[in-house]
């Protein structure tokens, strides 16, 4: 039997390093799934949480299912890792969220010494009528940066229910980004997508947000704050479409570029379909806002403490 | 303790300031009125060291030092600071974060909540507020002042802290200024109001970058009001005519 402790414990400690507690993993009260490198470590069921999982020659499929009007207290940890320098993860994962149900999933995914390491990540999620799925997904990340993160999510968001997910990367180097999420909405569904990633050296970043609003009065918020230095590349793209009657939809790009040699795009797109929908956007790119940085420094800030201040905010 | 000798500030061609001195003394509330556009930010700022109000001549110094060289944090680090009239709005900051961090560093100073209670809000309902747009504007103004209190500095700028405040709110703005002079501060209050301009000990009175006056608040604000509403001078002061103190 392979004894996989070990690599419990470094996870535990990249989870802790990144803000989490580690303890939250031991408890038995909170559901949990953990998988190092393309290995299933352990899994922790609890009432109302099924987690059904199969090895793959390269990879684990996972289905997470949370039964029909069972509200989850506890956030539900999911830890992602791999601990070598080289390796490749690859999971599908699943979720059904059913009718009236509600859970929140933090997500932590560690690659503290990736020197060559891809975490590739698909999966579906399906929210059912009035169900409520926060997803919360924090990667940690060593200074090396050879880290290649690519999710790729569809969610399909049912009549009343709600999609709220966080993508955070801020810590390390984030290497190579390409996150595509595309959510469909039913009728008075709700989606809201935030992404910060903080990209340096020669970090490669491409956001794709994108929200179908077609139900009757659903509503989506496409949100990204990205901040590029050294060399580092960013590319976001956040779009709602608004196909259903009533529907509303706003997306938010503000990306920051510290130097000469980063670059940022974004690309705000919003198409009306139904002559009713009310789609909105807003962009900003470019350095650190003078008057805030003035207005730190005004309070005995140095220059760099007032940029590390304004970024860590804008990333929080 | 802060002294402006013969400051010219230009932009373009144009002098925004022009050859203006100004002494400021311990503990004293100066007042600087005058019309829109005639200098009166400019001249805080460039007290401040904003890096786009360098002076074109003439020295700022503190203490009998020129500071005209120093940064806007080497000259906060001399207990110098700047309130602006639009106070810049942060995301992810919490409004008791931004208080900690222009908390007087030796540590000595009031509170955070403290401070917030002296500008009339409650720190159980701010402290965790963010410092963005879902602050009222009266409200971002106030958690500005909080944050001159934290600081302590020995020379605070405010620069129309009662724009856009509401009747009842310009009493709490005094008291605030009061509570700084008490607690050892020099207030240099840019402002349009008479009625505030008239708690200083002194007040100044700036025409297109120049100072025209400087003497009692009663008497600078009757100068005001005979001179400046309407500018008799076009915004051209003839120091002929209007000789300075």
């Amino acid at each position: 039997m392979i004894d996989y402790s070990g690599e419990f414990e470094q996870l535990s400690e990249a989870y802790r390093e990144s803000g989490g507690d580690p303890q939250a993993l031991r408890d038995d009260k909170n559901g949990l799934m953990l998988i190092s490198g393309n290995s299933l470590l352990g899994k922790n069921e609890i009432p109302g949480l099924m987690i059904d999982t199969e090895q793959l020659k390269d990879g684990v499929k996972a289905h997470v299912r949370v039964k029909k009007n069972t509200r989850i207290e506890n956030p539900v940890h999911l830890c992602f890792g791999v601990i070598p320098d080289e390796g490749v993860q690859r999971i599908i994962a699943d979720f059904d969220i059913e009718d009236n149900a509600s859970a929140a999933f933090l997500a932590h995914c560690s690659f503290p010494n990736a020197v060559k390491v891809q975490h590739i990540m698909k999966g579906v999620v399906n929210i059912g009528e009035n169900a409520r799925m926060k997803y919360n997904e924090t990667h940690f990340h060593g200074k090396e940066g050879g880290v290649e993160v690519l999710p790729k999510m569809k969610i399909n968001v049912g009549k009343g229910g709600a999609y709220i997910s966080t993508f955070k990367l801020t810590k390390g180097a984030a290497g190579k980004v390409d996150l595509d999420y595309e959510a469909y909405l039913d009728d008075d569904a709700l989606s809201e997508m935030y992404a910060k990633i903080y990209g340096k050296s020669n970090d490669d970043i491409r956001v794709k947000e994108s929200i179908y609003l077609n139900g009757k009065a659903s509503k989506g918020l496409a949100e990204s704050r990205i901040v590029v230095s050294g060399n580092a590349r960013a590319e976001v793209l956040g779009e709602v479409i608004g196909n259903g009657a009533d529907s509303r939809g706003h997306v938010d790009c503000m990306e920051i570029v510290q130097g000469k040699n980063a670059r940022a795009s974004a690309v705000p797109r919003l198409e009306v379909v139904d002559d009713t929908a009310k789609l909105t956007h807003e962009a900003a790119i470019g350095s650190v806002d003078k008057r805030q940085m003035q207005t730190l420094m005004a309070r005995g800030l140095s220059e760099e403490k007032a940029m590390d201040t304004i970024v860590q905010g804008l990333l929080r | 303790m802060l002294e402006i000798q013969d400051l010219t500030l230009r932009k373009g061609n144009k002098n925004i300031l022009s050859n203006v001195s100004l002494a400021f003394r311990q503990k004293e509330i100066h007042s600087l009125l005058g019309r829109n556009g005639t200098g009166k930010s400019t001249l805080g700022y460039a007290i401040m060291g904003l890096p786009e109000y360098g002076p074109a001549s003439g020295k700022v110094l503190w203490k009998g030092r020129d500071i005209s060289g120093m940064s806007i944090s080497e000259r906060a680090k001399l207990g110098i600071t700047l309130a602006w009239q639009e106070p810049a709005r942060f995301e992810g900051l919490e409004v008791g974060e931004y208080l900690e961090l222009s908390r007087n560093k030796d540590g000595k100073g009031p509170s955070v909540s403290e401070c917030l209670r002296e500008v009339g809000l409650e720190p159980e309902a701010y402290l965790k507020r963010q410092l963005d747009e879902t602050l009222s504007g009266g409200e971002r103004k106030r958690i500005e002042l909080a944050a001159v209190l934290a600081m302590q500095p020995a020379l605070a700028i405010l620069d129309e802290p009662d724009s856009g405040i509401d009747a009842l709110s310009i009493d709490f703005i005094k008291n605030v200024i009061r509570a700084l002079v008490k607690k050892g501060s020099t207030i240099l209050l840019i402002t349009h109001h008479e009625s505030v301009a008239e708690m200083a000990d002194r007040t100044s009175v700036l025409c297109s970058g120049k100072l025209l006056k400087t003497g009692r608040p009663e008497e600078i604000s009757r100068f005001f009001r005979n001179h400046c509403q309407p500018c008799t001078h076009v915004n051209e002061p003839d120091e002929e005519v209007i000789p300075h103190d």
